[in-house]
């Protein structure tokens, strides 16, 4: 092709922000979970730095209450990209006694990811950890930095965040504190999944349309398995659904689907007048669940 | 798909998140789930409308105050554009997120309370979307439902501003009036059967007929070296590739470019974007450079053509928004960050103080306070490569670092 000017602004921005990953830290490290927006950061990071592997490795903080799905399409991509890929476990957290499993109707583990987060940070001595969050999530991240500061305790300071002025990031930090970087900051859920279409990337099999046992509460459409409490009148029952955000399967519902290829999953997200993460559970917590989360360390 | 990025101005009460709600709304970009908590909340707090605002204050001290603190983005889209809204707050401390806001948009909204006009807060606005050379301004004329849909306030609302407009820096600058009511849908996305004296377009209408290809090119190509490539594999042995964004204008394969500080001089070879290979790199993309050869050149070095040479100098005069508690005087060190190149400033002198109100010129003074705005001349212990904010957006501009707190502390726009 002959110039440059078809590429996505949007592709361009991520990338920009990677390279300032690489050149501004000498730890950093990205976030992957397994979800979409995950890998599409893993993408955008091959693109920025081709021929050259991807500088920094990736680190999954695993809750243990994983699809298996998405295990197993982690370890592959890894192997096929010839990654680095650290895992930190809740359950040794739990087992250390730092931190308490929840109990109960709405029990889940993804409030203690925070704790085995901000260990490994310290463990390694990352100075910058990359993740996927996008500012039209949640109205507390659409308050993010690009670059968001956090403290020696991890911490997110709302209130007095570095003003961030045309492209130019200041990573300057002190020792102890680490930065927060969200190349996708601009994106939106339908960006996102255009991207995977246009850019054919994989993804695993259950953002697909797929027949699961479930069981409904609360409007919401709950998995059945062993991680997630189920009351006794709660009915099992079998249908097509698929999932368009995951976390781990205590905080994220599916929704019913029959969008069995990547097309016709973007068509439905086009359509569609729920909000992604009208489907996570942590979110229903209360009106200020995820600041309150942020401000404490989580992603 | 062009994105457009839209920053806000209003004063407190103006009615900016209303207005942004609103817009939601009306395009269908609230999800179920979101309007659902905006109908519960609303009604809890005892309103018989709809809060939009509670859409867009993101934090409990905002939600608790009832203002916008710092700036919150909002994404949506029509059949052309994806738009950007940086709702910027209007409360007079918070200036500093205005203009950072305002530093990454192409187009501007400054909201007016029908009832009130224009007002000090206006003022400021008004100058900072004119300082930081914002092409296109709307000013959105709200609350008309209030002064029951009057022609004769709306120019007289829009008469006070052009008053405003004569002193103006930054003249080229498309300033399109638009009255407006947020809270019941006047002229935002649908066109309002109120006032039927206007015939102008509805706000939603202006933004989609807006082309932004030509935005801020200037034809002078910058390319700051952020990153060097080099795999040191075997199949990319002697890769020497230098990463970084194109600003300004084009770069295409042969072009003779003079690598700075060095002023060594050399062709470009390929131009790669991921494993691609293409001829030009478009302004604004995020590619890989090789040369012809082996040249010196890091990250904060910069490679220009060679006919388009900027100023390299030690010393410079800026205008500065400054953001911190901490005063700015003279003697004071900072690290400037332009671009991707960092160096040590020494504040050499400060200059004509803007009035708080932004009216005017104030006395000169010695020092600069949180959210003051003033001419500074500055020292380096290194030259930078820059071009006069007025010809280059990104290259005419840097930011201020504190030495002990490593925070941002100021913005700059080279005079």
């Amino acid at each position: 092709m002959k110039d440059t000017s078809h590429i996505n602004p949007l592709e361009n921005e991520a990338i920009y922000i990677l390279r300032e990953v690489a050149a501004q830290f000498e730890r950093p490290v990205l976030l992957f979970s397994g979800g979409k927006d995950s890998i599409t950061l893993v993408r955008l990071a091959q693109k920025a730095f081709w021929p050259a592997k991807i500088p920094f490795p990736l680190m999954h903080i695993d809750t243990g209450h994983n699809f298996p799905e998405t295990i197993e399409f982690r370890d592959r991509l890894v192997e096929e990209l010839g990654l680095e890929l650290i895992v930190r476990k809740v359950q040794d957290s739990i087992d250390q006694g730092k931190v308490k499993e929840e109990s109960g109707r709405y029990s889940s583990r993804n409030s203690l990811q925070t704790t085995t987060l901000l260990d490994a940070i310290e463990e390694f001595k990352f100075d910058a950890c990359i993740g996927g969050a996008r500012r039209d999530e949640e109205k507390a991240r659409a308050k993010e930095r690009i670059f968001s500061v956090r403290d020696d305790f991890g911490q997110w300071d709302e209130k007095n965040q570095r003003p961030e002025l045309f492209d130019m990031l200041n990573g300057q930090i002190e020792l102890g504190q680490n930065v927060r970087v969200f190349p996708i900051s601009n994106w939106t859920e339908l960006d996102v999944w255009s991207y995977i279409k246009e850019e054919d990337i994989e993804i695993p099999s259950i953002y697909f349309a797929h027949k699961r046992k479930v069981f409904l509460r609360d409007g919401l459409i709950w998995s059945h398995s062993d991680y997630v409490y189920q009351e006794e009148d709660e009915e099992v029952l079998e249908r097509m659904v698929r999932f368009r955000t995951v976390g781990d399967m205590s905080c994220t519902a599916a929704v019913f689907s029959d969008a069995k290829d990547i097309a016709s999953v973007v068509q439905e997200i086009r359509e569609s007048t729920i909000s992604e993460r009208g489907a996570r559970i942590d979110d229903k917590r209360s009106e200020a669940a995820m600041e309150k989360r942020k401000q404490q360390g989580y992603f | 798909m062009e994105v457009l990025k839209i920053a806000t101005a209003g004063s407190v009460d103006d009615g900016k998140s209303t207005l942004i709600g609103r817009i939601l709304y009306d395009t269908k970009s609230l999800t179920t789930d979101k309007l659902e908590a905006i109908k519960n909340t609303s009604k809890k707090n005892g309103y018989d409308y709809l809060d939009f605002s509670l859409a867009t204050d993101g934090l409990v001290a905002e939600r608790e105050q009832g203002i916008t603190i710092d700036v919150a983005h909002i994404y949506f889209s029509t059949s052309t554009k994806s738009y950007i809204i940086a709702d910027t707050p209007g409360h007079v401390e918070y200036t500093r997120n205005m203009v950072t806001g305002a530093s990454t948009s192409q187009a501007a909204v400054i909201l007016i309370d029908a009832r009130k006009g224009v007002i000090e807060q206006t003022n400021r606005h008004f100058f900072i979307n004119n300082l930081l050379r914002i092409k296109d301004v709307v000013v959105a004329i709200n609350k008309m439902d209030l002064v029951d849909y009057s022609e004769a306030r709306y120019n007289e609302i829009k008469a006070d501003f052009e008053k405003l407009m004569a002193k103006r820096e930054y003249q080229d600058q498309k300033i399109t009036f638009i009255p407006v009511s947020a809270l019941k849908g006047d002229n935002v996305v649908h066109r309002s059967e109120r006032t039927p004296w206007y015939t102008g377009t509805t706000l939603l209408e202006h933004f989609e007929t807006l082309d932004r290809s030509d935005v801020y090119n200037t034809g002078t190509p910058r390319f700051p070296v952020q990153y060097v490539i080099r795999p040191k594999t075997d199949a990319h042995h002697d890769f020497r590739g230098f990463a970084g964004k194109v600003y300004g204008g084009q770069l295409s394969v042969g072009d003779e470019v003079v690598a700075l500080p060095s002023q060594t001089k050399s062709r470009i070879k390929e131009i790669y974007f991921h494993d691609k290979k293409y001829q030009t790199a478009a302004r604004r993309s995020s590619v890989t450079i090789t040369l012809e050869d082996e040249i010196n050149l890091s990250r904060g070095d910069m490679l220009v053509k060679v006919n388009d040479l900027p100023t390299i100098e030690k010393q410079f005069t800026a205008t500065i928004s400054w953001m911190d508690s901490q005063t700015l005087s003279a003697g004071k060190k900072y690290i400037l960050q332009h671009g991707v190149n960092k160096v040590l400033a020494k504040v050499d002198a400060v200059h004509h103080r803007i009035a708080p109100d932004y009216s005017g010129v104030d006395a000169k003074s010695d020092t600069l306070g949180m959210n003051d705005i003033a001419e500074v001349s500055f020292k380096l212990n290194r030259p930078i490569y820059f071009d006069s904010f007025k010809e280059h957006r990104t290259n005419g501009s840097f930011i201020l670092i504190d030495t002990q707190s490593n925070s941002t502390v100021g913005a700059g726009f080279i005079s």
